[in-house]
């Protein structure tokens, strides 16, 4: 068998069983659906009186400028909840005898990455059918909400392999605030609530060099069919790839020499 | 153990709060993390929907002011799920067995447990408030109603960890207390806490918040910041708090004799 078939052999073993695990037992999937789609509902139902402050100029309404931020924000989302299957991988033993068997171990980052998109991809469409349950309007074309997907996937896979990183260094749960946090503050950092000309003090000075505050305007834009920063958000998204896999193939290498 | 054992009950409470105490002291991220963490929502939320303060109607200029209560119910939720994950922890660990072992009132094991919490929420309320007046909050109702405030806070804090407790005490696990967590938020989230309750503009977003007890607890808080004394929004805030308190002790006390017997 090639290198590429090696890796792809792994890689399609463990999101395969990370897919089975996710979709067997909802302890695992529930939150990661359960908390986007909350903040949905909490945001988009509770906060949509501020559309009516001045100059707030979002042509879709106030809960599809929710389902984009949410979008984006179950995608990072996912990707923590899969750095904490990875610690508990590491912590039952599982990663182990995993790294023992195979034959090439990226492909265990890669299976990783598969079956984190694969839930956000579940995941989305979720949020995406509360959202038009509850009256959400979309003025993107088709295309847009594909570009939509494809940059949620894009921010799950560098959320992904951000927690992997961490998970493959300290290989224990209690290092699950460590992956989510940052994320966290990244995303919070951006602007969740309004556009950035209405976000006051200090945030709006971090928000603007925030690559988050790119994602959630390219997002925005793709819903309400107006596409905006589409090319900052992909250099963002590449040069963060770039970082992240740096990080995550640091991370495989610390596992592998712990043993 | 023996010392704990022949001991009266005040000096029995004494014990085990100290040993609450120190044990949120020996560990820095119990203690950081839940006071950082509403601070920095606090900064974020304040920045992010500051624009709403130019909705007519909205009762302050300042966003800050309004969202000035959040910290506090955060920490008060932050106390319960320390305080429970301890008392699932000596449930899990044996400690409680072995204090069952000993002629130990249930009354201490229960008060010095809650010691531990009160202690995180009276560190943590002095924290909010002197970090919200010392970036601009005004408290409308003036030293004696930020006095006030620091009291409805603490009683707050100490019926979340009632409610704490007796999620520890009749589950027994860590798990089953963290897996409450998110059930606190919800009702956190669903609350008027970030937005007032007449400018909510969907109808069964305002209807959760009128019947979520929460929104009272905040709204007793946001008054003494941005209204002055509220006679009803404080009544209704240390009413809700004392009952949640009264029931949930009684609840904490009956799941204990219980999680007794079995030992």
């Amino acid at each position: 068998m090639s290198a590429f078939g090696r890796t792809a052999s792994v890689a399609g073993a463990v999101a395969r069983r990370g897919l089975h695990n996710a979709f067997t037992n909802p302890a695992f999937l529930l939150p990661s659906v359960l908390f986007p789609l909350f903040f949905f509902i909490a945001f988009a139902g509770g906060l949509s009186g501020v559309q009516n402050a001045p100059n707030f100029d979002f042509r879709s309404g106030y809960t599809s400028f929710q389902f984009a931020f949410v979008c984006i924000q179950a995608a990072a989302f996912g990707g923590v909840f899969t750095g904490f299957s990875i610690a508990a991988d590491f912590e039952f033993g599982f990663a182990r005898r995993l790294m023992l068997a195979a034959p090439n171990r990226g492909g265990i980052i890669i299976g990783y990455v598969i079956s984190a998109m694969v839930r956000a991809i579940f995941v989305l469409a979720v949020v995406f059918l509360a959202g038009l349950v509850s009256g959400m309007r979309i003025d993107g074309s088709l295309g847009d909400l594909a570009a939509l997907l494809v940059l949620a996937l894009c921010v799950s896979m560098v959320s992904t392999l951000w927690a992997a990183g961490i998970a493959m260094r300290l290989r224990t749960m209690q290092a699950g605030p460590v992956m989510q946090m940052p994320v966290f503050i990244l995303l919070f950092l951006a602007p969740v609530y309004v556009p950035l000309n209405l976000v006051a003090g200090w945030v709006h000075d971090v928000a603007r060099f925030n690559p988050a505050t790119a994602f959630l305007e390219a997002a925005r834009g793709f819903v309400s069919g107006e596409p905006t920063k589409v090319g900052i958000t992909s250099a963002c998204l590449l040069a963060m790839f770039a970082i992240a896999a740096l990080w995550a193939r640091g991370g495989l290498r610390s596992a592998e020499r712990a043993g | 153990m023996s010392a704990l054992a022949h001991s009266a009950l005040p000096s029995q409470v004494g014990l085990l709060a100290g040993r609450a105490v120190r044990r949120i002291l020996r560990n820095p991220a119990q203690l950081v993390f839940p006071v950082a963490f509403p601070l920095v929502l606090l900064g974020v939320n304040t920045s992010g929907l500051d624009a709403a303060t130019n909705l007519p109607g909205f009762p302050t200029a300042s966003y800050l002011d309004f969202a000035l209560a959040i910290p506090f119910m955060q920490g008060a939720l932050f106390a319960a799920l320390n305080g429970g994950q301890d008392l699932a922890r000596d449930i899990q660990g044996g400690f409680l067995d072995r204090l069952a072992m000993t002629p130990m009132s249930g009354a201490a094991l229960l008060a010095g447990q809650l010691g531990g919490a009160l202690f995180m929420g009276v560190i943590s309320a002095v924290l909010y408030l002197v970090v919200g007046v010392a970036f601009g909050a005004g408290i409308a109702s003036g030293v004696a109603g930020a006095l006030v405030l620091l009291v409805l806070a603490i009683t707050i804090s100490f019926a979340f960890a009632c409610f704490g407790t007796f999620v520890a005490l009749r589950a027994g696990t860590g798990e089953a207390v963290q897996g409450f967590f998110p059930l606190f938020f919800v009702l956190l989230f669903l609350s008027s806490a970030f937005f007032p309750r007449d400018l909510i503009e969907q109808d069964w977003f305002r209807t959760i918040a009128t019947y979520n007890p929460v929104s009272y607890m905040v709204e007793g808080i946001r008054s003494l910041v941005i209204t002055g004394w509220d006679g009803e929004a404080l009544a209704l805030a240390f009413g809700i708090s004392g009952v949640a308190i009264a029931a949930f002790l009684a609840l904490s006390a009956r799941a204990l004799r219980t999680r007794l017997v079995r030992t």
